[in-house]
């Protein structure tokens, strides 16, 4: 048998049926569902009168909406009527169609791409699927994890499969070792920097070499969450012993003979020797600097030590252009050096960057520090209630609180604003998040991106500065 | 789904690189539980001079004069040029919906983000990936002239311009094929159920635990 990739493998046991042109079933094995993308795909199923195919492999929670203030009312604490109609909505549909729902007030609640790694919901050579495009972030425990539209959400609800066509194979081999204060959010930043948002267009990325061997699972969930940043819907880090233990005793894991008989089948979760990638990239690890981004795509990232680029040093037109466009929103000048630029506002959290190991980390920073007097408002908003309640345990929430941040309630919170966590138009945030596109921490907002530990440095400061300094 | 065969239409350019999907519908639009009523918050922050909500009459809100679709010659266009990497970011399939609300049956672009291309077909939305001096040159016509149309003809799989001149696209034989008969995807899955039913069968055996159910615990 010729050498397949992980991505291969998981494709081809997954494969239903295949026509002449590649036209595939591929089964689902998971769908997580929030309240933004699924009440269409619902109306859709009743419409055509159409009951679900496996309703109990299906899993809800309400994350986009949610407030991140007072929670004791419930949905009603949801002030914004639009907003309360959606998360209600998911719940109603949950309930007619019989769909396991982490409703608000759960203390399993939280962000998708959190709750599902956490509960064990995501498994290692599952297909996972959730009409969210950071969906690539379940890659990281060898699953193969898209981001769907909702009519696909429909279709899986309906069939339990979806139609595809398979992707390339791309591997980004990152060797060497990280610099201490480098993270694997910078190292998520500097392969988009490199590559592009586009790089990964057409193909499903697995991240290969040491420094993701190195790496423990909640990193590599931050790396494949930003996969889409780059391009990629898929995203793939290999199983391996620090996989299974991060899945052991998880409430959904496997248990008994099931485990045992799982754990035989996610060791071969790994491309094998010599098997064929259309791309392979290559990156030293041990050059990676911390990152920030400076413009409205998350491929427009430098070295904190870095300045703001020049579009008069562009060739490209388009490209000179887009700087240029991107400079005018965000208010910078060209070769203004990245630790002049002021943190207005600080956000810790997002898919990207809240679970338990990003507090831990930004918590370093802060510990016997306070934030400038001239950051307006800094947020920590944990990826779930389990999250929030373990920082709690270990007396993260006592740091951020004393250090003049905001501790706050589970959900997607500023990282896309739907909630009521805005940022004002004009303002400068250092954001874990995952995208600096225009508007979308708010109308006007000017996003950096950035790891946990910069952000807090960055909240110390009252700009962005090297953590390195700070650790 | 509506079929799509042949049609000439005006052409609006969408001058940039990387449109994502928060540009093309912002998330404030993302509450409504509909798949209609978008068009208006089409662009809604390169459009509008205010920051628009979901329950504002935008028929009353100020509008940026320069943005391209509000600028009178490109009123009634159906066909969007556009960049590389179209349609970028999030998975919401609220941005077809608002860009066929709007009226655009049509996006040619260098090259589109995956999930977004994959969310176009599913909504009767045809996304044409053609060369990008191709697309340079198109830009370069639309800019000059006024007025300027294209025909896209899908049976034929190719567009010809208002000289006459022919362009041909690729096209996947099977999106094509659901596109020209306005398929429905769920439908036609379901014509292999029995297949489904072999592979889980099959892959209960293999891989129990993945057939666990959510619901006991």
């Amino acid at each position: 048998m010729s050498a397949k990739t992980l991505y291969d493998k998981l494709w081809d046991a997954h494969l239903v049926r295949e026509e002449e042109d590649g036209t595939a079933l591929i089964y689902i094995d998971r769908q997580l569902l929030h309240e933004v993308t699924s009440p269409q795909a619902f109306e859709g199923l009743r419409l055509a009168g159409r009951k679900p195919w496996r309703i109990d492999t299906n899993l809800a929670t309400p994350d986009h909406n949610v407030p991140t203030t007072d929670l004791t009312g419930g949905v009603a604490s949801i002030k914004d009527p639009v907003s309360r109609i959606q998360v209600e909505t998911l719940g109603m549909n949950a309930r007619e169609f019989g769909i396991t729902e982490f409703a608000m007030g759960d203390i399993r609640q939280g962000i998708v791409h959190v709750v599902g790694p956490e509960e064990g919901a995501t498994l290692p050579g599952m297909t996972v699927v959730c009409g969210d495009s950071h969906t690539a972030t379940h890659g990281a425990l060898g699953a193969l994890a898209h981001g769907i539209g909702t009519s696909e959400v429909e279709h899986v609800l309906a069939t339990q499969c979806l139609i595809q066509k398979k992707m390339k194979n791309m591997l980004i081999r990152v060797e060497g070792q990280l610099q201490k204060g480098v993270t694997p959010k910078d190292v998520v930043l500097a392969i988009i920097g490199e590559i592009g948002t586009a790089g990964g267009n057409g193909h499903a990325i697995e991240f290969g070499g040491q420094v993701f061997r190195d790496m423990s699972i909640e990193g590599r969930l931050t790396v494949c969450n930003m996969a889409i940043e780059a391009g990629a819907r898929v995203g793939l880090v290999a199983v391996d012993e620090k996989t299974v233990e991060y899945v052991q005793d998880r409430p959904y894991a496997p248990k008994g003979d099931d485990w045992d008989m799982a754990v035989t089948a996610w060791m071969d979760l790994k491309s094998d020797d010599g098997a064929f990638f259309d791309t392979v990239v290559e990156v030293d690890g041990s050059t990676i600097e911390p990152q920030v981004t400076w413009g409205t795509s998350p491929e427009m990232v430098v070295d904190v030590n870095g300045c703001v680029p020049d579009p008069a040093k562009e060739a490209d037109s388009v490209k000179a252009e887009g700087i240029q466009r991107a400079l005018d929103y965000m208010g910078l000048k060209a070769n203004t050096p990245m630790t002049e630029i002021p943190a207005e506002y600080v956000f810790i959290g997002s898919c990207t960057n809240s679970r338990i190991e990003d507090f831990r980390a930004a918590a370093q920073v802060l510990k016997g520090r306070k934030i400038s007097s001239s950051v307006e408002l800094a947020l920590a908003v944990p990826g779930s209630g389990l999250v929030k309640q373990q920082a709690e345990k270990e007396g993260l929430d006592k740091i951020f609180i004393e250090a003049g941040f905001e501790w706050r309630n589970p959900g997607c919170s500023m990282c896309l604003a739907m909630n009521a966590d805005k940022l004002p138009a004009g303002k400068h945030c250092a954001s874990t998040s995952n995208r600096n596109f225009e508007g979308r921490q708010g109308a006007g907002g000017r996003t950096h991106l950035v790891s946990p530990e910069m952000a807090a440095a960055a909240a110390v400061a009252g700009h962005f500065v090297d953590v390195r300094d700070y650790l | 789904m509506d079929k799509i065969i042949k049609m000439t239409a005006l052409v609006a350019p969408m001058d940039r690189a990387n449109v994502d999907t928060d540009a093309i519908i912002p998330k404030q639009f993302l509450k409504s539980i509909k798949r209609t009523g978008f068009g208006p918050n089409l662009f809604d922050e390169w459009r509008y001079e205010d920051v628009g909500q979901p329950d504002s009459d935008n028929s009353s809100r100020p509008l940026r004069k320069e943005f391209v679709l509000n600028q009178s010659r490109y009123q009634g266009a159906k066909i969007l040029l556009a960049r590389e990497n179209f349609g970028c970011g999030s998975s919401r399939e609220h941005a077809p919906w608002a860009l066929k609300d709007y009226g655009f049956d049509v996006v040619i672009a260098p090259s589109f983000a995956d999930i977004f291309f994959n969310n176009c077909f599913k909504n009767g939305i045809m996304p044409l990936v053609l060369d990008e001096s191709i697309v340079d040159q198109l830009f370069q016509e639309v800019f000059a002239q006024e007025g300027y149309s294209l025909t896209v003809d899908l049976e034929k799989q190719e567009m010809v311009k208002p000289n006459g001149d022919v362009i041909p696209f690729e096209m996947d034989a099977f999106r094509r094929h659901c596109l020209l008969n306005g398929l429905d995807d769920i439908g036609l899955t379901l014509a292999h159920q029995n297949e489904i039913k072999a592979y889980e069968a099959k892959r209960k055996q293999e891989a129990p635990w993945l057939f666990a159910s959510l619901e006991h615990n």
